[in-house]
């Protein structure tokens, strides 16, 4: 590393008049680009064992280079070739062929390359070998090559594609110390002059046609000279690229195309598949030139685990298995620390209110700040778990075999089991599913999954969920594992996977009729996760939901506090204050002391019969003020506006309030509930300031003193939240990524009417049969 | 005894070459840059729980595809 330049240049200022030097990396999915990419610029982009994790360009700078010069590095979704199919796949191909504006032309290209998976591997590298840029190989996964008894010749590798070969295992930094000293030599000395080479020998009438096109390319795009000829052989065999973008070419070439084409096809040659299978011939000798086999090929650890887990029985056992152990895990093992950060929260929040005294900046900080943050904080053991099953998923390998063990039903849908992966990944969260659809080839496909994924419980609907679980449906167990309360989370998981079905199928049949696309689905071996990784991608997610919880949630609250807490009625105020005097009066005339009212009845065991009788009375005025307050503040004022359209699905308005606000996002309504009940509340004594949100639901009573939370009414609220859009990042997403905002609109009309319609139909559905 | 028969026909874990491929050449471009080509030697690996989609294993890794495709693509068992 040259540190040759004496003093080191002001933090910030770029040194260098012509900006970094830029380097790519580029390779076939799942080779380890995002791991390398992770280890060259210590940033933590999400890596998993899957192909298409990445799907968008990520930018980085190069640990270790020198001031002088810095070097960005950029990481690219893989891709098979450079005919894309799909949407990642193009942005790869757009940055090699300098065809966006904002990435500059990379100073060099490395292609990572999966050891163990040679040829195909190599049939990518020698693409992109012969568009000229200056080009490392990064030989990755030697490890998992070397275990399936395959030794790679780094060196014979480096003289059969003209390029250097840097040895590596990226997931244990092996070998990325090389490829780094390489990059910043690079980057100092400036590309190396690198003779044009093709690795193609191809049918001569193909070649003589893919020669004259190369003359008219070089004509109209001489800043693409370098890989005229390759570019030449790539538009005559691909006919999608013409057809999608004939924009980006001139019409003689387009005219030349089709006439070379045509020509072809009458001397015979099949102008699509020519020059693959001249590539693909020329990767295999490649390949059996550079490897030895040290054992004969047989099978492996990870074929054996495949014949069990995509089993023709046990596989589908295997997967619902998996989800029901995830789901009870997540209730019975987040308790114990979640009554730990809630009993965080109570104290930070006790000594709040005792530092400050009664008042209404104490009530704002304590009901306000601290309980409503701390409702939706409460969650986060919870939200851990659920990353930590979706890591293991993603990053053993098992998430292309759910797509796999998926497709069948998928196909009943008209969708394939590539779609299945976005749908899985919603769980976590509907955004990074929205994204990953971009790996579907067909565009009608990838809409399709785009609308029905928020169907799928992402996370900040675990907390929704819990908390009316915890308040409306009795802990029954059977046979001491088994509770009630985790099936009823594991069915509102089936319900949104149901109903993300469902609605797919509908789409398919009436807004996007068509055939159903071709599955091409890579099954990589299953690798045994990296643990730093996957608690890293765990913690990564899980910050996301505190920074949510410290931002727009506790934001929504202080806001809610306030719409909850104003206006003070003066003339209920009057009212009620006389009736307090009175009892005070009557308190002090029996030898009572005014602070024992509000202690909760009975706590001391030789309470007269008359403190009980005044301290009841004591606190359903209390409450009734409190109820009071509530009703006549602006939200509650807003929410019984709403009553018409919520009482038929049994809501009152207070649930009405939660409601409303979590449009903004989902697990705004734990805090919202929080804040409504807690503003609620009278300032001294109240049971309520430690009891859990569950419990205060659980007691919470209607008007007419019937419960307010039943099972029934649970169920329903469950329900509306299963299909309700209310997540206003999710919109802006899919704004961003249909690029329209038709979609998104009509997602959340028909999501919300949806969810609407069906809570009418269990709320009322449930009466008749008479429960609730 | 050497028999042409749809990909889709063979055995689980048994090997065959492929002989032709009739998907329409339209659909087939990914297929061929994936490496399954006329000449190359494939295995069905296995069948997924109800029946499809396959797993095949062609020049050294696994791929998933649907019955649909694998009925079109000829192989010959050797
Ligand atoms: N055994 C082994 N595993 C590796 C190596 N490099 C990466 N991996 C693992 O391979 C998997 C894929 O790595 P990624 O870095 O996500 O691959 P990628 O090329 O970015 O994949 P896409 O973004 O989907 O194109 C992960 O599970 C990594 O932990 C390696 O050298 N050896
Ligand atoms: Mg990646």
């Amino acid at each position: 590393m040259s540190t040759s330049h004496g003093s080191p240049h002001p933090i910030g200022v770029s040194p260098s008049p012509d900006g970094p030097f830029w380097v790519v990396l580029t390779g076939n999915p799942n080779c380890g680009k995002t791991t390398l990419f992770n280890s060259l610029t210590g940033l933590r982009a999400r890596v998993g064992n899957y192909a298409g994790v990445t799907v968008e360009r990520k930018e980085g700078s190069l640990l270790g280079a020198s001031v002088s010069r810095p070097i960005t590095i950029l990481d690219l979704p893989g891709t098979y070739s450079l005919s894309p199919q799909s949407l990642d796949e193009q942005i790869a191909r757009d940055v090699l062929f300098q065809r966006l504006p904002e990435v500059p032309a990379p100073g060099l290209v490395v292609v990572v390359i999966d050891a163990s998976n040679l040829q195909r591997n190599l049939y990518y590298a020698t693409q992109v070998i012969e568009l000229g840029h200056p080009t490392v190989i990064a030989l990755n996964m030697v490890d998992v090559a070397s275990q399936n008894g395959v030794e790679v010749d780094a060196a014979a590798l480096a003289t059969a594609l003209g390029v250097p070969v840097v040895p590596m295992v990226a997931s244990r930094g092996q070998g990325v110390e090389n490829l780094r000293k390489l990059l910043i030599t690079r980057a100092q000395q400036g590309p190396e002059p690198r003779e044009p080479r093709s690795f193609l020998e191809l049918p001569s009438e193909f070649g003589a046609a893919a020669e004259r096109l190369e003359a008219q390319l070089e004509g109209s795009f001489p800043g693409r000279r370098r890989f005229s000829v390759a570019e030449a052989v790539l538009i005559l065999s691909d006919d999608k690229v013409l057809q999608a973008r004939p924009d980006l070419y001139p019409a003689a070439i387009l005219s030349a195309v089709a006439l070379a084409r045509s020509r072809l096809e009458k001397a015979g040659v099949d102008w699509r598949s020519a020059a693959i299978e001249a590539r693909y011939a020329r990767a295999a000798a490649i390949q059996t030139a550079v490897t030895r086999e040290l054992s004969p090929p047989g099978e492996t650890l990870s074929d054996r685990l495949d014949g069990i887990l995509t089993h023709r029985v046990w596989g589908l056992f295997i997967f619902v298995g998996l989800m029901a152990v995830m789901f009870e895990s997540i209730f019975s093992f987040a308790q114990f620390p979640m009554d730990l950060i809630k009993d965080g929260f109570d104290w930070i929040a006790s000594m709040v209110g005792e530092a400050l005294g009664p008042g209404d900046l104490s009530s704002l900080l304590t009901r306000g700040v601290i309980k409503g943050v701390g409702s939706v904080v409460v969650f986060l053991p919870q939200i851990c778990l659920l990353f930590l099953f979706i890591s293991l998923l993603e990053d053993t390998g098992y998430m292309a075999r759910a797509a796999f063990l998926m497709d069948r039903l998928m196909s009943r849908v008209g969708l394939h089991g590539k779609s299945f992966i976005p749908m899985l990944s919603s769980f976590a969260c509907a955004i990074p599913g929205i994204m990953a659809t971009r790996t579907i080839e067909s565009p009608k496909d990838r809409l399709v999954t785009i609308l029905v994924a928020p169907l799928m419980s992402c996370s900040a609907r675990l907390p929704v969920y819990t908390v009316l679980i915890s308040a409306c449906i009795p802990n029954l167990r059977w046979l001491g594992i088994i509770g009630l309360p985790g099936i009823t989370l594991l069915g509102m998981y089936l319900l949104g996977i149901a109903g993300a079905m469902g609605m797919a199928w509908l789409f398919k049949k009436t807004l996007f009729p068509g055939e159903p696309a071709p599955l091409i689905l890579e099954l990589p071996p299953y690798k045994l996760p990296v643990v730093s990784v996957v608690l890293r991608h765990m913690w990564e997610r899980s910050k996301m939901f505190l920074r949510r919880a410290g931002t727009v949630i506790l934001g929504i609250n202080i806001l809610l506090w306030f719409l909850a807490s104003y206006p003070h009625s003066n003339e209920q105020a009057g009212r009620l204050s006389d009736q307090r005097k009175e009892l005070i009066g009557l308190a002090q005339a029996s030898g009572i002391s005014v602070s024992d009212l509000g202690k909760s009845t009975g706590t001391e065991t030789n309470s007269s019969v008359v403190l009980t009788d005044i301290q009841q009375r004591w606190q359903a005025l209390a409450s009734e003020e409190a109820g009071e307050k509530l009703r006549t503040s602006y939200a509650g004022r807003a929410g019984r506006l709403l009553e018409p359209i919520l009482s038929p699905l049994g809501f009152d308005w207070k649930i009405g309030v939660g409601i409303v606000a979590s449009f903004a996002a989902r697990e705004v309504f734990v805090s919202t509930m929080s804040v409504v009940y807690n503003a609620g509340t009278s300032d001294s004594g109240d049971e309520r300031a430690t009891s859990s949100l569950a419990e205060i639901m659980k007691r919470e009573k209607r008007a007419d003193g019937s419960l307010a939370y039943t099972p029934l009414t649970g169920i329903t609220l469950m329900v509306f939240y299963v299909f309700a859009m209310q997540c206003v990042s999710t919109v802006a997403v899919v704004r961003r990524e249909t690029n329209s905002w038709r979609w998104p609109l009509f997602q959340w009309f028909y999501m919300t009417g949806l969810a609407w319609i069906l809570a009418f139909v269990t709320y009322q559905g449930g009466r008749l049969m008479g429960w609730g | 005894m050497e028999s042409v028969t749809p990909l889709s026909t063979l055995q689980a874990g048994s090997q065959a070459v492929i002989v032709s491929i009739q998907i329409p050449p339209e659909s087939r471009g990914r297929l061929l840059e994936m490496g399954v080509l006329t000449g190359t030697r494939i295995e069905l690996v296995r069948r997924a729980p109800l029946g499809d989609p396959l797993e095949i294993k062609v020049r050294g890794y696994n791929l998933s595809l649907r019955k649909h495709e694998a009925d079109l693509i000829l192989v010959r068992r050797d």
